[in-house]
């Protein structure tokens, strides 16, 4: 291990960080939205056999996919509050897990 | 064998299965990555094959939410034809005709089928960190720790998936 091992900017791994958590949140959020709305639900459904759940799990893997590109891009070579961005991560993890919690549909959005 | 309980078996107890027992291997390897515990050559030894696994597993999670999300759920959720009495082949509808089987579905089902996919995002991630700073990682703890924090997250999902998903093939098998 070198130097310039150790000093390697914390930027992309940040960048990863927070794509994952951006992932995780769209796959909630849009779980959440198919249930709480029919027109939702009919969007995110591109093929039959698989019904909506094709349209949810694409979308958030392409804002994993995206925002890791992108958010790559803009911290490449530098160095960042990296705690706070993790936490921030985790904050979207967290979203995610909360709402591909059926438990929570249902107190959210009432019935059973 | 049918070709529907292999494709079940390999989603689940082949690819799904090599995340969940690798995991606790790999979660070992990320937190010995102490540089007081460890050579220099001890650790450069262990980053490459730690790199190794930790992509294998990230890889074998995203094969089994897609085997899984593609082939073995069309079956889970085919509708039967209209006024079909023998709901044996739509799992599915299997399960939510009976009362005391419908919470494998509402609960079980709906909740593996999303939560999976953090799985695979956060191993990814995990991989991409170790790969990123090898053997440099003993000498970040926190970059560590917050590693080892998201890969507990990818077990935590890929578990419930797995569970649900043993739970749900033995109340209603897809056949």
């Amino acid at each position: 291990m070198t130097t310039a091992e150790i000093n390697k900017p914390n930027g992309p791994v940040a960048a990863a960080l927070l794509a994952g958590g951006i992932g995780s949140a769209v796959l909630g959020l849009l779980t959440f939205g198919a249930e709480a709305s029919e027109v939702i639900k009919n969007l995110l459904n591109w093929y039959q056999p698989v019904g909506p759940l094709m349209g949810k799990s694409s979308v958030g893997i392409l804002a994993f996919v995206l925002s890791w590109a992108i958010l790559n891009f803009i911290w490449q070579g530098k160095e960042t509050n990296f705690n706070r961005i993790a936490i921030a991560a985790m904050v979207l993890v967290v979203i995610g897990l909360i709402f591909t919690f059926p438990p929570v549909w249902s107190i959210l959005l009432g019935g059973e | 064998m049918s070709t529907n309980d292999l494709w079940t078996t390999t989603h689940g107890m082949v690819f799904g299965f090599i995340f969940l027992l690798g995991f606790a291997g790999a979660l070992v390897g990320i937190y010995m990555m102490k540089s007081e515990w460890l050579t220099t050559e001890g650790t450069n030894a262990n980053v490459n094959r730690l790199r190794a696994f930790l992509w294998l597993l990230a890889a074998a999670v995203w094969v089994a939410v897609f085997t899984g999300t593609y082939i073995v759920y069309p079956w889970y959720r085919a509708a039967p034809p209209e006024g079909a009495i023998d709901l044996t082949n739509f799992p599915r509808y299997l399960l939510l005709a009976n009362e005391s089987t419908a919470f494998w579905h509402k609960l079980g089902m709906e909740w593996k089928e999303h939560v999976a996919f953090i799985s695979p995002m956060a191993a990814t991630v995990v991989a991409f960190v170790v790969q990123y700073y090898g053997a440099a990682l003993t000498k970040k703890p926190e970059i560590r720790r917050w590693v080892m924090i998201f890969f507990i997250v990818a077990f935590f999902a890929a578990s419930v998936a797995g569970m649900f998903g043993a739970f749900i093939t033995k109340a209603a098998p897809i056949r």
